[in-house]
């Protein structure tokens, strides 16, 4: 105890220090900055076009939130408030959203894709549902910030590789460590399906393309994993822990979803005889080719996690707006559905953008928005705290100036994460500033 | 036998001169002249010439003469060739006949690139190139594969080693099995050459474009090694390259046709008119192919159908490839009547058999038998010189012929081969036509019976007719002209067998033993027509009206079937992004006519231009992608060298990349492909413009200035390559430096020897492209990140007396925006890529908004075939984080980046006068929500958001056609492939290919 004692007062005397210097070179800590306070006072977010996102638009409303819950959302513009006891947030003219949600990234695991001491998301093996993502994210990312400022509070984490990758978790992002961070600590298990096709080469250098030959062995051997994991977590005791299988236990009492990668259309059908076969809460992730078998998809009430709409049409006769236009395609068609962003890190800031260009192919801005919010709360079974501004929900909300969807005017103002407001600073403003500065130039943005 | 000198052979083209022989003999001498005479044949003394009841005279392994005469010389044998025809043994032209497999002399190496050829001796310093290599002194009988020439009735072939760029002399050598001094017909018969560099484990050249650099400097290097550079050294393979100038030059230009127009532009810049050798797709652009006066070497291969039953498999074939499928049957006939001269080569073929199948298919769709023998015999032979050899029967040619049963491109089989007049029997079978039927007799007997026979001479299917319905099976064995046949007749209790021949007249008699064992005599005479139904001749003529893919350009789904013409168009009250002193105008005329901009104003005159509605719409200049790496074929990177400023993007331009017409629809008209980022010194860049279905020259922006891609930091020092690349200089940053300055002062010293000494130097096309750049000719775009080295670069450049164009993707360009303006520089860079390596960490989406403000003017570019389609919104970033006005937002995407590429007198903003390349919005240009609705180049619309929608259609419509038609041809037989999903290629600035062999 005396120990713990001592260690505790000495990082508080560190802490104090660190404080200080940071408090003279202001600029330093931006780069990935506290995260916020837990909210004092109720806040009223007074005037602003309220995007519920679940389709709903208030025009000139109030959202109010207190102890990091919404608590009221209504339809006038309040005025009788106590403006003593309560912070007033005047948003006339601007737009509130709820926190943008990727799902499907490495968020947090990679700072830097080519150096390997980076990288944190692809461990030896094949089957590894043993794997917790949650441990490795780093709440410090210097990229984290930049995803942030343009409104993606929420992701889900998940690593790659190997047919089961490990476990995801969903993570807030605005966090001091990961345990902070939670939302969902064991959230789901990853699958890549078996592949069809094999392409050899590298990402730029796509190689010859062949068929898998082993397709139904690997089909097999997937399969048998699963059906030894079931029979496992039937077993009361175990005379010998086999903790690939423990981790698979919260898939057999649906506590933990099936994440399934699967795109060619073929696969996609095999990946639903899979998930009706071991009776889980599976969702296809990626399903490029999922315009083909829309009725298979709804008939099993499949949902699925798009790939991003900037992504190339796959073959050279397609629409060449296919990924363009497949969130409307999936949503005429009566698909659960959400959208990610781009794969790396750098780029997950995108994410609004990718959704926008879903509207100019036919879907509305408010499916748009549904698409990485609620949406996308719902397929990630979090939609009991986020995915929309409803009373009761975490206050997990941004408020943009302009559009979120349209890169021209998407400007995040403030972001709130249960209810703590989010500093939106990050290493990129900072680098904006500080060469401004050298220039004597003013600066345009904040 | 009897020995031959060579050069008898060789220069005893009309005389037959006495043989001697320099081997000594064990035994008695046993001279033979082979002198024979075949008569009562049809001979085509050539493809042109039939000659009816003719006689073939030979001696000596040659040919005497072929004449209508029925007389026969004293001394000859006589061999009656009644009812055979008698055909020129084929020639083919592209084989390694006997020669030696070719491996690779090195393992190359583990830790980088191999840099220095392992080739011992005094020989090019690059192992592709090896024009040393001698054909006939590697040649050695091998007569089981000649065995497979003479089968397909080949007498000859052009034998060269197949590998490497420059590969050396083929020589004309016979397929018989005569020793190797009887066999070689003629020692070097041409230079072969290819884009290919084969087994060579050395780096250089991996990327096509790196071939083509090569081919061009090893022209100038022999040329320069005769006047100057042999005083210095010998040098074998410039001796034998500059020998083998004398001989006509193959070229192997086997991708696609656009390799063809490839290598004959290359040949055109030495006075080197290729012989081709092409793919079998040459019907998708004959016209140009027809100008390259080229003639043809083209191979016969035909794809097989796809299993297409299962529809989602189905979808994953393209429609060009379906299409192809259907079309390259048609290729030769095309040719043909584009009167192209070409021979055939059975190259590339999986089983030689499938040539004649495939040869019998395009006959039976209407290409001339003519043609077909022709390309097989006359063509080859006259195209690589060797007609006085090879490929007719005309007094003198070598005794290569076939005989055979009939017209071999119908039912007829080869019999014989004769190669140098030793005959080769190819077919024992019967050859015969005995379809018919016939009367069985037997002495002392009443009965006749009815014998139908039917099928294949070679396998006749013969049966006893009972009556209308019913047939007895007869059992036939026919061996030369003994026949013995075997049936059980109706009410018989045991079998009839009957032994026999079949005299000259066609009747058969002979002795045999009925079901009791008894002995008697049979005969079978009195033919009669098989009482065919002419079920067969209706399907053929069904076949003739076979509808067929419409050619498109480019060949590829969305190509256009008429040339899409320019248009005069008014486009009224639309908002026009002016990118001049008039800013944005609303409500705006714009008027485009001849290719230009004619009118930019108010309340203009339509004057018959088609007049376009632009309310709510906008209208600006087509957007400029300062750096893309789409359309380009067989390697992004020479990535080999640390410099390759010899190698050309231009060379290399792929016309038929569907990514055009995605970036068309993304507004792009324009953009420069750009050489990749593995070395200090890249290649030279193109600029091209987006004219959908052009040609790759068409599409090159006309008076373009050169411009050429350098790169500094991580790529260049292989920083990202592991184990396998830390042995090429440079590995650093501060290396990276002294290879430019090396560079460019070797560059100064070879202008200064040029300039005293002309004629002693070496053109030098690394140091000519240098020596452009430094005297202002040529312009770089540098490929750069962090602010240390670009200051570096522009210090180099100041430091030579030139000023660097451009630097792209700038990453870190904000932190020196003061020094970047002082030197001059333009800026292209990404919106906001960053943190995917180390040398990106400090990038900023700002970067493209301080630039600019700072007075740099700044593209925002892709660098990725799919952000090239969405450069609007990309441009839109550096008004959100930057704080960008738009209408400057805008300019980053089309007027910056037209100044940038020097083309702003061209392109780049909408002022009367400029070039029709204009983009029709469905609304503010900068939005997520705006789609391109039109997009123009010269004036021609090349993307059509409604015609899209009917291209769709038509695709689809089309697929299904060609699905059936496969399936159909699947029912009928025909071989079918599993499905495989086709293979596109995106190009970065770090991608690397290897154009291998």
């Amino acid at each position: 105890m005396k120990t713990v004692f001592l260690y505790k007062s000495c990082s508080l005397v560190l802490l104090t220090v660190v404080l200080i210097s940071l408090a003279s070179v202001p600029s330093f800590s931006q780069w990935v900055p506290a995260p916020g306070k837990a909210q004092e006072k109720p806040v009223y977010i007074v005037g602003g076009t309220i995007h519920v996102g679940n389709g709903l638009v208030i025009e000139k409303g109030t959202v109010v939130f207190d102890n990091g819950k919404i608590s009221a959302v209504t339809n006038t513009v309040e005025s009788n408030i106590d403006e003593d006891n309560a912070e007033v947030i005047n948003a006339e003219g601007k737009h509130v959203y709820p926190g943008l949600i990727s799902p499907n990234t490495l968020n947090g695991l990679v700072e830097i894709n080519a150096l390997r001491p980076t990288r944190d998301y692809n461990e030896v093996g094949n089957f590894k549902p043993h794997l917790r993502t949650i441990i490795a994210y780093n709440t410090d990312s210097w990229v984290t910030p930049t995803v942030r400022s343009n409104g993606v509070l929420i992701s889900q984490i998940r690593p790659q590789g190997g047919r089961i990758p490990g476990t995801s978790a969903i993570v807030q992002m605005d966090a001091w460590n990961y345990e902070d961070a939670v939302i969902k600590e064991e959230d789901g298990i990853i699958v890549n399906f078996p592949v069809l096709m094999t392409r050899g080469g590298w990402w730029a250098e796509p190689g010859k393309i062949k068929e898998n030959e082993k397709y139904f062995e690997q089909l097999n051997e997937l399969k048998s994993f699963f059906a030894e994991a079931k029979a496992y977590s039937e077993l009361g005791n175990v005379e010998e822990v086999n903790l690939k299988f423990e981790a698979m236990k919260g898939v057999f009492d649906k506590t933990k979803k099936v994440y399934i990668n699967a795109n060619h259309s073929k696969a996609i059908i095999s990946a639903i005889d899979f998930i009706n076969e071991f009776d889980v809460d599976g969702i296809i992730v990626g399903g490029r080719d999922a315009w083909m078998i829309t009725d298979l998809l709804k008939e099993n009430e499949i949902s699925i996690i798009l790939n991003r709409t900037h992504s190339m049409p796959f073959l050279a006769d397609d629409d060449i707006d296919l990924p363009f236009k497949m969130p409307k395609i999936l949503k005429d068609a009566g698909i659960n559905f959400c959208m990610m962003a781009e794969n790396l890190s750098g780029e997950q800031r995108n994410l609004p953008f990718t959704a926008g260009k879903a509207v100019a192919y036919g879907l509305s801005k408010e499916e748009a928005l549904m698409s990485i919010t609620s949406s996308a709360a719902k397929i990630l079974g979090i939609d009991d705290r986020l995915g929309s501004l409803e009373v009761g929900k975490d206050a997990t909300l941004v408020i943009s100036s302009g559009d979120i969807l349209d890169p021209v005017t998407n400007n995040i103002e403030k972001a709130y994460v249960s209810g703590r407001s989010v500093n939106l600073e990050n290493k990129q403003k900072e680098l904006y500033r500080k060469f401004m500065d050298k220039y004597g130039l003013e600066h345009k943005q904040h | 036998m009897k020995k031959i000198f060579i050069l008898s052979i060789l220069f005893s083209c009309t005389l037959s001169l006495i043989g001697q022989s320099t081997f000594p003999k064990n035994g008695v001498n046993d001279k033979r002249s082979k002198h024979y005479a075949f008569t009562n044949a049809t001979i085509y003394k050539d493809y042109k010439t039939k000659i009816d009841n003719a006689t073939l005279i030979i001696k000596d392994g040659k040919v005497v003469n072929v004449s209508a005469s029925a007389f026969i010389p004293k001394g000859a044998v006589e061999v009656d060739c009644k009812g055979k025809t008698i055909y020129p043994s084929f020639v083919e032209t592209i084989s390694n006949y006997g020669l030696p497999e070719v491996k690779p002399l090195g393992e190359g190496r583990k830790d980088g690139i191999q840099q220095i050829s392992d080739k011992k001796g005094a020989y090019h310093w690059n192992e592709a190139i090896k024009p040393e290599i001698e054909a006939h002194i590697l040649f050695n009988v091998d007569d089981k594969r000649a065995g497979k020439y003479r089968e397909l009735g080949y007498g000859s072939v052009v034998s060269h080693q197949n590998d490497g760029i420059a590969r050396g002399s083929g020589a004309l050598v016979s397929l018989g099995k005569k020793s190797e001094n009887e066999s070689i017909l003629k020692d070097k018969v041409s230079g072969f050459y290819s884009f290919k560099k084969g087994v060579s484990k050395q780096g250089y050249p991996s990327a096509l474009m790196g071939s083509i650099a090569l081919l061009r400097q090893t022209y100038l290097d022999g040329e320069w090694y005769e006047k100057e550079g042999k005083k210095s050294e010998l040098n074998i393979s410039y001796q034998a390259w500059n020998e083998l100038q004398e001989y006509p030059s193959v070229f192997l230009a086997e991708g696609s046709w656009k390799d063809i127009l490839r290598a004959d532009k290359v040949g055109d810049e030495y006075n080197v008119q290729y012989i081709i050798v092409g793919n079998g797709d040459e019907y998708k652009r004959l016209d140009d192919i027809k100008r390259t006066g080229a003639k043809l070497i083209v191979p016969f291969s035909l794809p097989d159908a796809y299993d297409v039953e299962d529809p989602i498999d189905a979808h994953y074939i393209g429609l060009a490839t379906m299409k192809h499928w259907e079309l390259a049957p048609y290729n030769l006939q095309k040719l043909s009547e584009a009167n192209i001269d070409f021979a055939l080569t059975g190259k590339g073929l999986k089983e030689p058999k499938k040539l004649f199948e495939n040869l019998k298919i395009a006959i039976e769709k209407g290409l001339s038998e003519e043609v077909v023998l022709g390309a097989l015999t006359a063509m080859p032979a006259k195209i690589l010189g060797v007609d006085d050899l090879v490929g007719s029967l005309n007094e003198g040619r070598c005794a290569n012929f076939l005989i055979s049963s009939g017209n071999i491109f119908d039912d007829g089989a080869i019999l014989e081969n004769w190669i140098q007049g030793e005959p080769y029997v190819i077919n024992r079978q019967n050859t015969r036509d005995l379809k018919g039927v016939y009367d069985l007799t037997f002495a002392g007997n009443r009965t006749i019976y009815k014998l139908e026979i039917d099928g294949k001479p070679s396998k006749p299917k013969m049966n006893i007719l009972v009556d209308d319905t019913t047939k007895i099976k007869v059992k036939s064995t026919i061996k030369d002209n003994v026949i013995s046949l075997s049936f059980t007749p109706k009410d018989s209790k045991g079998a009839l067998r009957l032994s026999g021949t079949i005299d000259k007249e066609g009747n058969w008699k002979g002795r045999g033993q009925d079901a009791d064992g008894k002995w008697i005599d049979w005969q079978v005479k009195n033919k009669q027509p098989l009482d065919k139904k002419k079920k067969e001749e209706e399907k053929k003529d069904e076949e003739k009206v076979e509808k067929l893919s419409e050619l498109t350009y480019p060949f590829l789904p969305y190509g256009w079937k008429e040339k899409l013409e320019q248009e005069a168009v008014l486009f009224k009250n639309v908002t026009v992004w002016t990118n001049t002193d008039d800013g944005i105008l609303e409500n705006a005329d714009v008027l485009i006519r001849d290719g230009r901009i004619a009118k930019v104003g108010k309340d203009l005159a339509a004057g018959g231009a088609k007049v376009i509605e632009g309310e709510n719409k906008h209208l600006t200049s087509g957007i400029i992608d300062e750096h893309s790496h789409i359309a380009i074929e067989r390697g992004v990177n020479e990535w080999t060298q640390a410099s390759s400023a010899e190698v050309s993007i231009g060379d290399v331009v792929n016309s038929e990349d569907i990514n055009i017409y995605r970036q068309l629809a993304g507004g792009v008209t324009t953009a420069q492909l750009l050489h990749g980022s593995a070395n200090p010194i890249g290649g030279q860049s193109a600029i091209i413009k987006f004219r959908w279905g052009a040609t790759p020259e068409e599409m090159k922006f006309e008076n373009a200035d050169g411009f050429i891609k350098f790169a500094l930091g991580e790529n260049v020092k292989h920083s990202n390559w592991g184990s396998g690349g830390t042995i090429r200089f440079p590995q650093t940053r501060l290396g990276v430096e002294q290879c430019f300055v090396d560079h460019f002062t070797r560059a100064k010293d070879y202008e200064k020897a040029k300039m005293s000494n002309p004629s002693k130097v070496r053109t030098d096309l690394e140091m000519e492209t240098l020596l452009e750049i430094m005297n202002k000719k040529r312009f770089i775009t540098c490929h750069s990140y962090v602010q240390s080295e670009i200051t570096m670069l522009m210090r180099v450049a100041e430091q030579f007396g030139f000023t660097i164009n451009t630097f792209t993707h700038i990453l870190e360009g904000y932190k020196i925006a003061d020094k970047m303006k002082e030197h001059g520089v333009y800026a292209s860079t990404f919106s906001d890529w960053w943190a995917y390596k180390f040398e990106v960490n400090d990038a900023i989406p700002h970067n493209a908004a301080i630039l600019a403000e700072m007075g740099v003017p700044t593209a925002i570019n892709s660098d990725d075939a799919e952000m090239g389609r969405r450069l609007n919104t990309e441009t839109a970033k550096a008004v959100k984080y930057g704080g960008a006005s738009e209408e400057e937002a805008w300019k980053m995407v089309t007027l910056n980046p037209a100044k940038i590429l020097h083309l702003d007198n061209r392109v780049g903003s909408i002022e009367k006068g400029k070039d029709a390349d204009i983009v029709l919005w469905s609304g503010h240009p900068l939005s997520v929500y705006t789609v391109a609705e039109q997009t123009y180049v010269d004036g021609v619309c090349y993307w059509d958001i409604e015609r899209d929608i009917e291209l769709r259609k038509e695709n689809a419509k089309e697929r299904n056609r060609l699905i059936q038609k496969m399936i159909k041809a699947k029912e009928g037989g025909a071989k079918t492939q599993k499905v495989k999903l086709p293979e596109d290629k995106h190009y970065h600035c770090d991608s690397m290919e290897d154009e291998g062999n």
